[in-house]
């Protein structure tokens, strides 16, 4: 099951986890990313915690928790290839997190609602 | 504001190549082009790159008795630089100080044999003609039908060859007027991104014909004003509004190389600029503070803003970060500010990012090694 955020996130159900990245249009609109800070593996987060920087050529930007839960995994070869977010946003994970509430994830945009927002 | 926003003759064609115009200085410029600010500055360094520059004012000082040197006298007034003695077709560079020794914008001044041609900074562009407007003797004309192009990177030379074969002759800071197609296009081998290249200012009329003359050539892509930064920003040049101000002085600015010998104390025209006293005593002696460059530790940029610090647990503060981010072909951050100026360079200094400090290093200027055909 594929979701979106408001925030141009996209959300992968994988068994009782979230995979989080960003969108293409979110890397568009961010320009050529240069530098990624993660969070820690472990940590409790809320929704709406800002968990992960994102630095590109233009501009600071925040990725937010998109529901509480924990960090289980994050994608540490991106902070050696953060130009993967431009290459391909989809592939290009940054966390893992484990939702405190298992349904969380369905609250949030399908494809067709979100290609909507954007378009 | 969008009725206010002013366009380039090039507007349409940035838009036709799939630009992102943003606001810029009252202007509606291109910030990049679907190559990308990283692509197009890597590209630029490589090839050749062409910018937009056409919101920057280009202005006519004219003598009103015929004769270049009233002119020049009549600029010296203003300006803290060798104006007299700039030869017929050459260009310098040149700020423009308050009675306090606070820089009020930079320029470029070429001598075009019976008067100079001054190119500002857009956001400056309308004080700039006031304070020009307060000399005796000179006739100040704003330029209003032409545009500016710059072509920068290792290969413009040979692509300007290409369309206007006479300009392979030309040096750097050479200011010099060609032929193209019928139209009087006026040259500069200058620019504001550490490579060889040319600033060409074109008539209204062949702006956008010349532009596409240009793009058409293998080697040539549309740059914006993001890459513009970043490439200005690892020349270590630096940028009004930014690294200069009113409130910075040239020593503080570190241009005092502008201000030649014969405007400083003991010179044949010492002072007679605004805020002469305290700009010459502080060259005689030495700033405080002065521009640096920074190199942080690890990937993340240290923007405009961010707070530097001594050691990694103080409360005194050593300055703000006035220009900074990635810069592509280092592979790294830079950024620009200014501070003690008695620290060595390979200093570690503390920079405040998301409330850690990360550590930099007191680098030499410029970031990336010039390439300029002198």
């Amino acid at each position: 099951m594929l979701k979106y955020t408001d925030d141009h996130e996209w959300l992968r159900a994988e068994g009782d986890e979230i995979v989080v990245g960003i969108t293409k249009h979110a890397s568009e609109q961010l320009g050529d990313v240069v530098f990624i800070e993660l969070p820690e593996e472990g940590t409790d987060v809320i929704a709406g915690d800002e968990i992960v920087v994102i630095e590109s050529v233009k501009a600071a930007s925040d990725i937010t928790a998109p529901v509480g839960g924990t960090i289980t995994a994050v994608n540490t070869a991106l902070a050696d290839a953060p130009g993967d977010v431009n290459a391909d946003p989809m592939a290009a994970w940054f966390f893992r997190i484990k939702p405190a509430d298992p349904a969380a994830i369905e609250g949030f945009m399908d494809e067709a609602a979100y290609k909507a927002l954007v378009d | 504001m969008a009725d206010t926003t002013r366009r380039t003759g090039l507007h349409d064609l940035h838009v036709e190549l799939g630009a992102r115009m943003v606001p810029f200085a009252g202007w509606d410029m291109p910030v990049q082009f679907p190559m990308g600010v990283m692509a197009e500055h890597l590209h630029t360094r490589e090839n050749a790159g062409l910018f937009d520059v056409s919101h920057m004012g280009q202005v006519f000082v004219r003598p009103l008795d015929g004769n270049i040197q009233t002119a020049a006298l009549a600029l010296e007034t203003l300006i803290p630089a060798n104006v007299l003695d700039l030869a017929p077709g050459r260009q310098r560079y040149g700020l423009f100080t308050n009675e306090q020794g606070g820089i009020l914008d930079d320029l470029m001044f070429a001598n075009r044999g019976d008067h100079f041609l001054l190119v500002v900074n857009a956001a400056c562009a309308d004080q700039d003609i006031a304070h020009l407007r307060t000399l005796d003797g000179v006739a100040i004309e704003p330029v209003t039908d032409r545009g500016l192009v710059a072509l920068q990177g290792p290969r413009s030379a040979g692509v300007l060859e290409r369309l206007i074969p006479a300009t392979v002759e030309m040096r750097f800071m050479d200011s010099l007027s060609f032929d193209w197609q019928g139209h009087d296009l006026w040259i500069s081998r200058s620019g504001y991104t550490g490579e060889d290249g040319f600033e060409i200012s074109v008539p209204d009329a062949a702006l956008e014909d010349f532009a596409r003359a240009l793009l058409d050539q293998p080697e040539v892509a549309p740059i914006g004003l993001g890459a513009r930064d970043s490439l200005r920003l690892e020349a270590g040049m630096p940028l009004y509004g930014h690294d200069m101000d009113p409130d910075v002085t040239p020593a503080q600015a570190a241009l005092g190389w502008s201000i030649p010998k014969a405007r400083r104390n003991g010179g044949a025209r010492a002072g007679g600029f605004p805020g002469a006293d305290a700009v010459l005593a502080e060259l005689d002696a030495g700033a405080a503070t002065t521009r640096r460059g920074l190199r942080p530790e690890g990937r993340a940029p240290i923007r405009e803003g961010v707070t530097l610090f001594a050691d990694q647990t103080g409360d005194a503060p050593l300055g703000t970060v006035r220009s900074g981010g990635f810069g592509p072909s280092v592979g790294g951050p830079v950024a620009m500010a200014i501070i003690d100026a008695s620290l060595p360079e390979g200093a570690t200094i503390w920079a405040e990012l998301r409330g850690k400090r990360v550590p930099v290093t007191i680098t030499a200027l410029p970031f990336v090694t010039p390439s300029y055909k002198r």
